[in-house]
């Protein structure tokens, strides 16, 4: 083997050897846009914010969803309290809270006991499998809850790029 | 243009308890997303929507980014009178836009 065939091999073969690194590098951009990896918040950290030290239960409060959802950027989600909803005793609002997406807070709804029943859905965004929570202030100032955990194949944090 | 669409029962007697649907077209850019050249498109979404019956106000929505373009909301109403439902939201970039429509009981 003669020095010049040596050295054409060895450019080859650092060659080869970026061929398969570059674009590893350039698709980390693409990975940060997943935000599957960001980090997943705590029950308290999702409530607190809003409870503020009042008194939580985990009743009368029922989500309803796909358990999986194809699509996360449109996930069907109706939340149930049960209330009398009357003049003494109602729901004032309801909260939607995401452990995962960028925004925890996903909706506030105000109602009161002109609405006679404290049912509402929404269709909401999901980042990714996470548990959703529903919370539900009570007009003397306690809050309900309950969590159900929805299945996303495909986040709604990714884009066509 | 952005438009809204509302739903009820086409009876309503007084004292039912109704069910109301209502659509709202709007992008609701969430700011975290790319268009097609690469650029990030501005975070637009729409901050409030309040439904008023006459005068009293029936229900309030302040949506963020975790809800989906042309956002859908269902609630419930106790039907009394005939009244004006009028529906009104506001964006990001301060458009506002209204709809009205006449909420009849029999």
């Amino acid at each position: 083997m003669n020095v010049d065939s040596w050295l054409r091999r060895k450019s080859l073969k650092s060659l080869l050897l970026a061929g398969m690194t570059l674009p590893w590098l350039m698709g980390r951009d693409a990975l940060a846009q997943r935000m599957n990896s960001g980090l997943l918040l705590t029950l308290e950290d999702m409530v607190q914010p809003i409870v503020k030290g009042a008194k939580i239960f985990k009743k009368d409060v029922q989500i309803e969803a796909p358990i999986l959802a194809d699509n996360g950027s449109l996930v069907p989600l109706e939340v149930q309290v049960q209330s009398p909803m009357s003049t003494e005793n109602y729901v004032t609002h309801i909260y939607l809270l995401s452990q995962r997406n960028p925004v925890t807070q996903m909706a506030m709804f105000q109602l009161g006991p002109w609405n006679a029943r404290a049912n509402v859905s929404t269709r909401v965004r999901l980042a990714g499998t996470q548990e959703v929570v529903a919370l539900a202030r009570l007009s003397n100032g306690e809050f309900c809850y309950n969590q159900m955990e929805i299945i996303v194949t495909e986040s709604a944090c990714v884009d066509a790029s | 243009m952005m438009s809204a669409r509302v739903q009820w029962p086409e009876k309503v007697r007084a004292d039912d308890i109704v069910k109301v649907r209502m659509l709202i077209q709007h992008p609701m850019d969430t700011g975290y997303l790319q268009d097609l050249t690469g650029k990030v498109v501005p975070r637009n979404i729409i901050r409030t929507v309040t439904c008023h019956l006459g005068k009293q106000e029936v229900f309030r929505v302040e949506p963020s980014s975790g809800i989906s373009a042309n956002p859908f909301f269902e609630f419930y109403i106790r039907a009394t009178v005939t009244a004006e439902f009028k529906i009104e939201w506001t964006d990001d970039k301060g458009m506002t836009g209204q709809h009205l429509q006449i909420f009849n009981v029999t």
